[in-house]
């Protein structure tokens, strides 16, 4: 296996950060997740190609805009029509999916190179992302399992909620260092912790 | 102004691309049919009212929507997502 490389790199501190008052009201952390795969439909085959993908990942994916799921290291959501991304700590998934999903059903694209994903865990989490998106993150409007497209300015972001407290950002690695920087001067009022 | 992405739901204008007036008709690619090519580039209905257009969703789901738009009010009358209007309307 080759050594995962972080574009976040340079500027990646672990530890305690910002305003330390309150104790940490967020942890910021790169999960490196081996497979980032992204799957398109072709039109009428939507259906046929999110079976697939509960097949292959065990999820279960409801027929309704952004629906997603997580275990352990697997998830899974839809980000726009006919459009899924699968994300899995273990390396390979993309041939996996590769291997079960005909040219007759979709497209496959290994995008594991080429996003970053950050995690942003904790209390103010939601406060957080409030401050960067155009989005209503509260609870109700943006439940557990949900995935949303949207855009911080032209850094486009698939926004999964993971947890209660815990949403998963998946942003092009080319602006990914920039991203990060952006989201560590708005999380500095908070407190954070970088693991 | 928001606009209701038929995936997405409500979403802030910034999110959005204008891409243009739907009312016009692109003439077959071999076309060389000048006023037909003219009509196509130029020629706008110029509405001042409900206005059929096209805008995509490029900083969310990247669709593609078939929206409906007041010019005199701003007010979203409805969108779709513009492959399916597209379909149905041709399906008429
Ligand atoms: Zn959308």
């Amino acid at each position: 296996m080759v050594e995962i490389v972080s574009p976040l790199e340079p500027d990646y501190r672990r530890g305690a950060h910002g305003n330390r008052e309150g104790g940490s009201g967020v942890t910021l952390s790169e999960t490196q997740p081996g497979s980032i795969v992204q799957l398109a439909a072709w039109p009428g085959q939507d259906e046929a190609l999110r079976k697939v993908i509960q097949t292959v990942t065990g999820l279960h994916l409801d027929a309704v805009p952004g629906a997603g799921a997580i275990v352990e290291n697997t998830a899974a959501f839809g980000f726009a029509p006919g459009r899924w991304l699968v994300v899995d700590q273990a390396e390979g998934r993309g041939e996996t999916l590769r291997d079960r999903i005909g040219s007759d059903l979709g497209t496959v694209c290994d995008l594991s190179h080429g996003r970053t994903a950050i995690a942003v865990e904790g209390e103010r989490a939601e406060r957080l992302l409030s401050k960067l998106y155009a989005l209503d993150f509260s609870a109700g409007a943006f439940p557990v399992g949900q995935a949303k497209s949207t855009a911080h300015h032209d850094v486009f972001t698939l926004i999964h909620r993971t947890g209660v407290d815990r949403f998963d950002l998946y942003v092009y690695r080319s602006f990914a260092r920039s991203f990060w920087h952006l989201l560590r001067a708005s999380a500095e009022e908070f407190g954070y912790t970088v693991e | 102004m928001l606009i209701a992405c038929p995936y997405c739901g409500p979403r802030d204008l910034s999110e959005f691309t204008y891409q243009g007036d739907a009312n016009r008709t692109r003439p077959h690619p071999m076309s060389n049919d000048q006023s037909a090519w003219n009509a196509y580039v130029y020629d706008r209905v110029n509405t001042a009212g409900d206005h059929r257009e096209f805008w995509q969703h490029s900083g969310g789901c990247r669709a593609h929507l078939a929206v409906v738009r007041s010019t005199l009010t701003h007010e979203i009358k409805s969108v779709a997502i513009a492959r399916e209007s597209m379909n149905r309307e041709a399906a008429k």
